[in-house]
C-alpha cells in the first residue's frame, strides 16, 4: 500500500522541532530513521497530517563521554553502534545487542532514540538501557528533563513524552573493568521483533547487578529476585531457575507453559554469558 | 508537492514529489530507474533495497523528500562498478537467479556485504542476507555466487563476525 497524504516540515533547530510537534497535537509524527514509522505509514496505521523530519537536528547526534556518563545522540544509528562508533564498549552488550536489530539495511537509518520513543515492548534498547541504567533526556517547549528510562517507558507503545516533547539522547553510566554483560533474544523470524530478550549485567559478586526481560510484558521488567542471586554469586542453576520463575511469574501467566519455558530459557543464557565471562 | 534534488547515480537530479511519495516509488515512478523492485513496501522482502550516502537502505521504508542533498545508487548506476561486475558474473554462472524479482535488493545487499566484510564465508552471507527475500531458488545459488565473488575479490581472511 502506499501512505496517505501528509505534510512534510524539516526543523533547523530543536526549538522548531518542538514549536512543530506541539502545535498540532496527535496528528503530527516526528520521524528520525523512519524504519518503524515508514512501515506505519505505508499501511495506514499511522495517518498524521504532518510528519516532522528530526533527522537533520545536530544536537541530537551527539556522542561523548563525560566524568560520569556516556552520552548517546537520539539520532545514533544501529549501525554506528554496531560499529563500534560508542566510545565506550559496555562490555560489548551494546554493540552485540544493535547487530542483532532487525537486517543492516534497517540498522543503517534506524536511531537508538526512535526505538525507545516508539516503545515497542518487544524492541532490544528500552530493555537493554534498563540494565544499563540509563537516563532518557527529553526536550520540549517548557525546557529539557532528564528521566530514568524505566520511568519513562510506560507501556506499549506508550512513554511519558508530551505531544512537544522529543528525545535528545541518552545518558548511560559509564561502566568501570569489572562490568560484566550478557544478552540472549529469540526470535522466531530474523529481523522481525523478539518473542524473548534478557540483559543482565554484573559487577561481580557484591557489586551491582540488573537483570531484564523483554518481549515479555508491555515494557521491560527488571527481575529483583534474579539479580539478587547474582549478585550474591550465586551458581546452581536449580536456584537460579527458582528466582527467574519467582519473577517471571509477576509478568507472565503461570498457566503458559510455553510462555514460561521460553522466558526462563533466554533469562538462563543471558545469565550464562555474564558467568562465562 | 515539494521540490527534491539529490544525487542519484552520480548525477544531480530535481523533481517535484509528493511528501509521503518513497524513495522506491520515486525512483520508479518519477525517475523511470525500474532495476529497483516493490515487493512488499513494508521493509520486509528487501527487493528495494538501494544505497543512501554509500549506505545499503530499504527504498520503501525511506520517504524521498527525506534524501534531499543526499547520494542514492540504485543498480543502474552500478553497470560498471568493480565488485558489481564479479557479482553479476557469479549471480550467472552459480544459477543465483530464477524469476528474478528479488536479485536487484540481493545483488545490491551482496555488494554491500562484500564492501563490508571481504571474503565472508557462507553463514555470514546467510546472516547478511536474512533481510533478503527470495521464493525460487532456496539461496544457495546466491549464496555460492557471493561466496565466489568474494573469493574473486580477495582481501585479507578476517574474524567473521
Amino acid at each position: 500500500m502506499k501512505a496517505a497524504a501528509f505534510d512534510y516540515a524539516v526543523p533547523k533547530s530543536v526549538a522548531e522541532a518542538t514549536a512543530l510537534l506541539g502545535s498540532n497535537g496527535a496528528a503530527t509524527a516526528a520521524i528520525a530513521g523512519g524504519q518503524s514509522l515508514l512501515p506505519l505509514l505505508n499501511l495506514r496505521v499511522a495517518l498524521p497530517d504532518l510528519v516532522v523530519d528530526l533527522a537533520r537536528l545536530e544536537e541530537l547526534k551527539e556522542i561523548a563521554a563525560t566524568q560520569t556518563n556516556i552520552r548517546i545522540g537520539a539520532l545514533t544509528t544501529h549501525a554506528a553502534i554496531e560499529d563500534g562508533k560508542l566510545p565506550e564498549a559496555f562490555g560489548g552488550l551494546m554493540q552485540k545487542v544493535a547487530s542483532k536489530i532487525s537486517y543492516r539495511a534497517v540498522r543503517n537509518h534506524g536511531t537508538i532514540g526512535g526505538s525507545v520513543a516508539l516503545a515497542d515492548p518487544a524492541a532490544d534498547w528500552p530493555g537493554c538501557l534498563l540494565a544499563l541504567g540509563a537516563h532518557v533526556r527529553i526536550t520540549g517547549r517548557k525546557g529539557t528533563r532528564s528521566q530514568p528510562i524505566g520511568e519513562f517507558v510506560l507501556g506499549q507503545y506508550s512513554t511519558s513524552l508530551a505531544a512537544d516533547e522529543i528525545i535528545v539522547g541518552f545518558d548511560v553510566p559509564r561502566p568501570d573493568a569489572a562490568l560484566r554483560c550478557g544478552s540472549f533474544k529469540v526470535v522466531r523470524k530474523s529481523g522481525a521483533f523478539a518473542n524473548s530478550i534478557a540483559f543482565a549485567i554484573s559487577y561481580g559478586r557484591g557489586g551491582p547487578a540488573a537483570v531484564v526481560l523483554a518481549a515479555a510484558a508491555d515494557r521491560p521488567c527488571l527481575l529483583p529476585a534474579v539479580a539478587e542471586r547474582i549478585k550474591a554469586g550465586e551458581k546452581s542453576e536449580d536456584v537460579l531457575r527458582d528466582a527467574i520463575a519467582q519473577d517471571v511469574a509477576k509478568h507472565v501467566a503461570k498457566d503458559d507453559p510455553y510462555l514460561m519455558r521460553l522466558h526462563t530459557s533466554t533469562v538462563l543464557r543471558a545469565l550464562r554469558e555474564v558467568q562465562a565471562k | 508537492m515539494k521540490s527534491l534534488t539529490l544525487q542519484l547515480n552520480g548525477s544531480k537530479v530535481t523533481h517535484e514529489v509528493e511528501p509521503r511519495e518513497t524513495l522506491a516509488d520515486f525512483l520508479r515512478e518519477r525517475c523511470r530507474l525500474t532495476a529497483t523492485h516493490l515487493g512488499c513496501e513494508q521493509g520486509a522482502c528487501g527487493a528495494c533495497t538501494v544505497a543512501v550516502n554509500g549506505q545499503a537502505t530499504r527504498s520503501c521504508l525511506r520517504l524521498a523528500i527525506m534524501c534531499e542533498g543526499q547520494s542514492v545508487q540504485t543498480l543502474e548506476g552500478l553497470e560498471d562498478d568493480p565488485t558489481m561486475e564479479v557479482l553479476r558474473r557469479h549471480f550467472h554462472q552459480s544459477h543465483a537467479v530464477q524469476c528474478g524479482f528479488c536479485t536487484p535488493g540481493m545483488l545490491m545487499m551482496a555488494r554491500d556485504i562484500l564492501l563490508r566484510m571481504p571474503n565472508p564465508n557462507a553463514q555470514t552471507i546467510r546472516d547478511q542476507l536474512s533481510g533478503q527475500i527470495c521464493r525460487c531458488t532456496g539461496y544457495s545459488g546466491i549464496v555460492t555466487a557471493i561466496v565466489a565473488a568474494g573469493r574473486e575479490l580477495g582481501g585479507a581472511e578476517r574474524p567473521q563476525p
